[in-house]
């Protein structure tokens, strides 16, 4: 039975483009010629890390949404391993609210909208204070002369 | 002598109304939290960086987890900071 699953990886930033398409044609390679099927590709191009990885603030993402035997992922995840151009890498099992959503997520990059989130949901969270004790001091009435 | 009933406010004490909390997922219908859209993600997060309470933002259990397993997903792909200051 095959199984959806995604993966992001980082490359180092030194390579040139077409060291880059090697890398993803390696990869796209690997996964169909151990009976996967690629479901999706994106590039996502050079970009900033949020912190910097083996000295490097930036990078090459890609990402390949594959349909593969549960027992690939570890080999592929071993050649990630052994690759020196891979910074960092990713494998997520899509379950079926993923894989609705990944095609959801398709279909608005088709359209070429960039919010994937539905409306609605964009708005801020406000975070309350606590409000204990009221300003005014409750003053009592003198009754006495 | 001052007696209980004769306590009296300069002003009317303010009551505050709290509007009630609810779970943005739950309300939006949306079943998968993604982790490679970190501008979302950063709503669940303070300064630092670090994940908001539920008590917070209102988010149910369900989703609580869901969101912190997709910004430690988006940690390990440097798309967000394990630890920052001034995150926004």
């Amino acid at each position: 039975m095959l199984k959806q699953y995604e993966t992001v990886f980082i490359a180092t930033p030194v390579l040139s483009d077409a060291q880059m398409k090697e890398a993803v044609a390696k990869y796209t390679g690997f996964i169909t010629a151990n009976g996967g099927e690629i479901v999706y590709e994106e590039d996502w191009g050079l970009r900033q890390l949020a912190y910097p990885i083996q000295h490097k603030t930036s990078g090459f993402y890609y990402l390949i949404e594959f349909k593969a035997e549960p027992e690939f992922v570890a080999n592929l995840e071993i050649q990630y391993k052994r690759d020196e151009r891979i910074i960092r890498f990713l494998t997520v099992a899509l379950d079926k609210d993923a894989v609705a959503y990944a095609e959801h997520r398709r279909e608005m990059k088709a359209k070429g909208k960039t919010n994937v989130v539905p409306e609605g949901v964009v708005e801020e969270v406000e975070v309350e204070e606590e409000v204990t004790d009221y300003d005014v001091e409750p003053v009592e009435e003198n009754t006495e002369e | 002598m001052a007696q209980n009933d004769n306590v009296r406010y300069l002003n009317p004490p303010t009551v505050e109304v709290r509007k009630k909390k609810y779970c943005r997922f739950k309300k939006a219908g949306i079943k998968y939290v993604d982790y490679k859209d970190p501008e979302f993600l950063k709503k669940f997060l303070n300064e630092q960086g670090k994940i908001l309470p539920r008590r917070i933002t209102g988010t149910s259990l369900k989703f609580q987890r869901k969101v912190a397993k997709a910004v430690k997903r988006a940690r390990s792909l440097a798309l967000l900071p394990y630890v920052t200051d001034l995150l926004k």
